[in-house]
């Protein structure tokens, strides 16, 4: 524990003209979903560290000229949040977009078709089409594993398998590679996946992918269907073990 | 009142979102009072009319002759809707562009040619160097996104166009769905 | 070293110079190392061997700032019985020419070489970081001794109190050189406020503009003047341990700072006990590969931590949460080389250089259309005229200058009208660009401008780290839209997305690289809109850059038609 930590109190905030209590340890992310807002994120789940790189939770803080990530920004006395605005609807819909153009996210033939966050947020937000160019990239699918297949056209980046792994599995088998749009998820340095060492074959990856990029082997069309509910316990396991 | 006059139109598809607009059943009586089918796959038409009120477009602009067929479309429609997935992300077939055409038709008519491999270049329309969505061509009203869109989705959407209101998509249909 | 110590190595040089009545300094920076300067230099040596010339001294330097000419070659000369020495420049020296610059020590200069340091190229700039650039050996400490290296470190151990030392750069009103423009003062106080176990101290030499080299220039130069810097720094905010983040592309910089560490610490200038005082401060020099984002001081800390170079979002800010945790100051190297001069003549010396909300020097990197290119230094405040007119001595002939462009990938473009504005930070700003490191490029009428934001999209496309989704895939759109543009295949709606899309990665980005990566768009779309309706209405270059484009101005009816 960092010596720096202060005090855990209580306070009050304003979200979306909602007054709110929250304790002083939790992120505006955190209080936002606890309190039925909906601030859509790709890169974040709980109990993993936030890492701030889907960029689509940013709200607008009062005093602040720039937006802001609730994911990582904790919750102060007083402060005052905008989560709905035009502005934030807009550049949601184009941060959106420009994961759909990046790679090939074919929905109606991905194992994860209705089993997908990125999906999902794209009709919420309203995203019924992209207006940026497509950059179809050539990518590789990594199928080397015994269990499990990578699929790079479906991946978003958002190295959420990179955390799980990290942070709860405790093997680091996951990491990103190359930079801008040429980075890729490897495993370990750059084997197969099937030749890894360090993969424990927990599944923890796969599960907590929010899209097809991570999938069980042997699915087809819209079987991927995410077992999700005990990753926060394991995740609460893992740090209450004081690693 | 007038009927509304309606036109679907068929291009790189699978035909599966004119199945889906079949699979209205019963619910096409209710919208056959009060639309006028003026060109489709499924009827005989076989100049497209001077003007047309909707346009529900099926698949992805692959070959020219997609691409004259949208321009002309697009030049005598009032409301154009990129109909399903391929339209709307020009879905499988783009997969194509991962390796381009010329090696997709490398692949059909050489490699799996058992005589005479040969690029067909009569009859057949030339491709275009890549799959497009109808929008990166012409300009779209209303995309429907889907694969297909479910009849239900197809007949909520036209009930609200034939009131002459603007379908709330999100609320019916997402891609892949 | 004690300060007295300090006093007697200096004296101790400056009297075993006075045996040489003559001083050829051969300036090996890299920009004249690669017209082969170190052989120069050891042709000098071997001819003043051969002619057994016990009077002259031969000495490699660093930069003397007028790159384009290199190698520069000065000879200090003391005329008889004089103490005063007289300085000739020689430009362009070859070695044929080494002969010739021997023969004429003491007599008359070699006319057909000599470099006009009456011009307005040297007697316009105002030399503080750079002052001893191009004087000393860097890779001699006792050189440094000579003009006073490491008295101001040694001067605010035994004389100020870490807080005055804090308080003398606040009052100094120096703000951070790496572009941003952060007040040093401020940014000095928190991290020694800041609660720690343990701080650190970054110098960040991982300078990354494309054209840019104001910090290599320096740590060539007179690398002891950023070491000094570091320390001052270190004692100021309860420091004992700093890193010098030096990209690997830079292997001159990083040798010369190495030995530089080892000569300051053999010296008792850095390490334990400096000058006998209580106070250590040890300093590593740490690698870069090359990445731009590293230049991002998250990037950078978690590139020394040994991680993947990619930023993370503040707050915490280094001063509260840096290396490994611990409360960590980091400043460029610019900055850090001004902190000798200010804590040795006082802040009010300092703060009365300079204009507006901006104090002392800045040092540019000026390349592109102008007569004179190199590394130059120059009192804020100054107009950008008299830099690309005076200084650079103005356009290539036959042509008119268009547009400065200053802060490189980050910046933007400032049109012909503008400058007679002050390069002041505030300033810059309000005219769409930003002070930046210190690239500024000039641009004339064979510059199109809608190929320069290409070209600073695309190099901010191939730098972002891939983290954030807008810089990553944003920049690569933007960059397309662009390529479009220039190939007279745009539409107007495409000029449309492509100011919804710089709205976009400008917003929401994650670091500054992304947040910035617009700007040479936002700005010459401000400036130049006409050049961007060119290409899309009328399928033409008005500059004539961009291939199957036709040529030619556009007449201004036209545009508007």
């Amino acid at each position: 524990m960092s010596p720096t930590m202060t005090e855990t109190t209580v306070v009050t905030l304003k979200i979306d003209d909602r007054e709110i209590s929250a304790r002083s340890d939790q992120t505006v992310l955190e209080v936002a979903w606890e309190n039925g807002l909906f601030v859509p994120a790709l890169c974040h789940y709980e109990g993993l560290g936030d890492v701030g790189a889907c960029r689509l939770c940013l709200v607008e803080i009062k005093g602040s000229p720039k937006l802001t990530p609730a994911c990582v920004v904790k919750v102060t006395q007083d402060m005052e949040v905008v989560t709905q605005s035009e502005r934030l609807a807009k550049y949601r819909r184009s941060i959106i977009e420009l994961l759909f153009a990046e790679r090939n996210h074919i929905c109606s033939v991905c194992v994860s078709n209705g089993n997908c966050e990125l999906q999902t947020l794209a009709q919420k937000l309203g995203v019924d089409h992209i207006r940026y160019p497509y950059l179809y990239p050539k990518v590789s699918v990594d199928a080397s594993h015994s269990r499990f297949t990578l699929d790079h056209n479906r991946c978003i980046l958002c190295a959420r398998c990179v955390r799980a792994c990290d942070e709860v599995e405790g093997a680091h088998v996951w990491d990103l590679f190359g930079r801008g749009v040429d980075t890729r998820l490897i495993s370990d340095l750059g084997t197969p996946w099937g030749e890894s060492e360090t993969c424990t074959t927990c599944g923890k990856c796969v599960h907590i992918c929010p899209t097809g990029a991570l999938v069980e082997k042997g699915k087809s069309v819209a079987e991927m269907v995410h077992a999700r509910p005990r990753f926060a316990a394991m995740a609460r396991v893992r740090s209450s073990s004081g690693r | 009142m007038a009927k509304v006059s309606i036109a679907t139109v068929w291009l790189d598809g699978c035909s599966g979102c004119h199945m889906s607009f079949l699979d209205l059943d019963e619910r096409l009586l209710i919208v056959a009072d009060k639309i006028d089918l003026v060109y489709s796959p499924l009827v005989d038409f076989k100049d497209y009319p001077e003007m047309v009120d909707i346009a529900l477009v099926e698949g992805a602009v692959a070959s020219e002759e997609d691409l004259h067929k949208i321009q002309k479309i697009r030049a005598h429609t009032k409301t154009l809707i990129a109909f399903g997935d391929c339209a709307v992300t020009a879905n499988v077939p783009s997969m194509r562009n991962l390796v381009g055409k010329k090696a997709v038709l490398q692949h059909a008519y050489f490699e799996l040619a058992t005589l005479d491999p040969q690029v067909p270049n009569v009859v057949v329309p030339p491709l275009l160097d890549r799959v497009r969505p109808v929008h990166d061509v012409v300009k779209v009203d209303i995309f429907l996104p889907g694969c297909p869109p479910s009849a239900d989705t197809i007949f909520a959407a036209l009930v609200e166009l034939l009131e002459g209101r603007i379908p709330d998509v999100p609320a019916l249909t997402r891609f892949g769905k | 070293m004690t300060p007295e110590e300090l006093n007697q190595a200096a004296e101790r040089e400056a009297t075993a110079s006075t045996v040489h009545d003559h001083v050829v300094g051969v300036c090996t920076s890299t920009a004249c190392l690669a017209s082969h300067s170190d052989k120069l230099k050891k042709e000098f040596d071997a001819a003043v061997k051969a002619k057994g010339l016990k009077n002259v001294r031969v000495k490699a330097v660093g930069c003397c700032g007028l790159c384009a000419s290199g190698p520069m070659v000065y000879v200090e000369s003391k005329a008889n019985g004089s103490s005063e020495a007289a300085t000739r420049t020689y430009a362009n020296v070859a070695s044929e020419h080494v002969p010739a610059v021997v023969e004429s020590l003491g007599a008359a200069p070699v006319a057909a070489l000599a470099c006009d340091t009456t011009q307005p190229f040297f007697t316009r700039q105002h030399k503080i970081v750079l002052e001893s650039s191009g004087v000393v050996d860097p890779e001699r400490i006792e050189d440094s001794f000579v003009v006073g290296g490491y008295q101001a470190l040694l001067k605010a151990l035994t004389t100020m109190t870490p807080e005055e030392v804090v308080d003398t750069i606040t009052r100094s009103g120096l703000r951070g050189r790496g572009g941003g423009g952060f007040p040093t003062g401020l940014k000095w106080s928190t991290v020694s406020k800041a609660v720690g176990d343990r701080k650190y101290v970054i110098c960040n030499g991982d300078e990354g503009d494309p054209g840019a080299f104001m910090d290599r220039s320096v740590m060539e130069s007179d690398p002891h003047r950023v070491l000094e810097g570091m320390a001052i720094a270190g004692y100021a905010v309860g420091a004992t341990e700093g890193y010098l983040y030096v990209r690997a592309e830079y292997p001159l910089a990083v040798k010369r700072l190495k030995l530089a560490i080892k000569q300051a610490e053999r010296a008792g200038l850095l390490g334990a006990n400096i000058g006998g005082t209580f106070f250590s401060f040890k300093v590593d020099v740490r690698l870069g590969a090359g990445a731009f984002v590293c230049g991002e001081e998250t990037a950078l800390i978690a590139s020394i931590e040994g991680r993947r170079g990619s930023p993370r979002p503040r707050p915490p800010y280094p001063a509260a949460s840096g290396l490994w945790g611990f409360p960590t100051l980091i400043n460029n190297v610019e900055t850090f080389a001004n902190i000798a001069p200010i804590v040795k003549n006082g802040a009010e010396w300092y703060a009365a250089l300079g204009s507006g909300k901006s104090q002392g020097t800045k040092v540019f990197a000026l390349t592109g259309k102008v007569l004179n290119t190199g590394l130059i230094e120059v009192p804020m405040g100054i107009t950008l005229r008299e830099i690309v007119y005076d200084i650079g001595g103005g356009p290539l002939p036959g042509h008119t200058i268009k547009a400065v462009q200053t802060g490189g990938p980050s910046g933007g473009c400032i049109p012909e009208a503008y400058l007679d504005q002050p390069v002041e930070y505030e300033t810059l700003v309000k005219l769409g660009s930003i002070m930046g490191s210190g690239g500024l490029i000039a641009m004339d009428d064979t510059s199109c401008m809608v190929d320069v934001a290409r070209y600073f999209m695309e190099f901010c496309m191939t730098e972002s780290c891939g983290k954030c989704v807008p810089c990553r895939v944003g920049t690569v759109e933007m960059h397309a839209l662009l390529t479009k543009i220039c190939e007279g295949q745009a539409t107007m709606t495409d000029l449309e997305q492509l100011e919804e899309l710089c709205e976009v990665v400008k917003s929401t980005s994650l670091c500054g690289l992304g947040q910035t990566a617009p700007s040479p768009v936002i700005s010459t779309l401000r400036y130049f809109r006409d050049e961007y309706i060119a290409h899309i209405e009328h399928k033409t270059c008005p500059a004539g850059v961009c291939s199957g484009l036709k040529s030619g101005a556009v007449k201004a009816q036209e545009v508007l038609a």
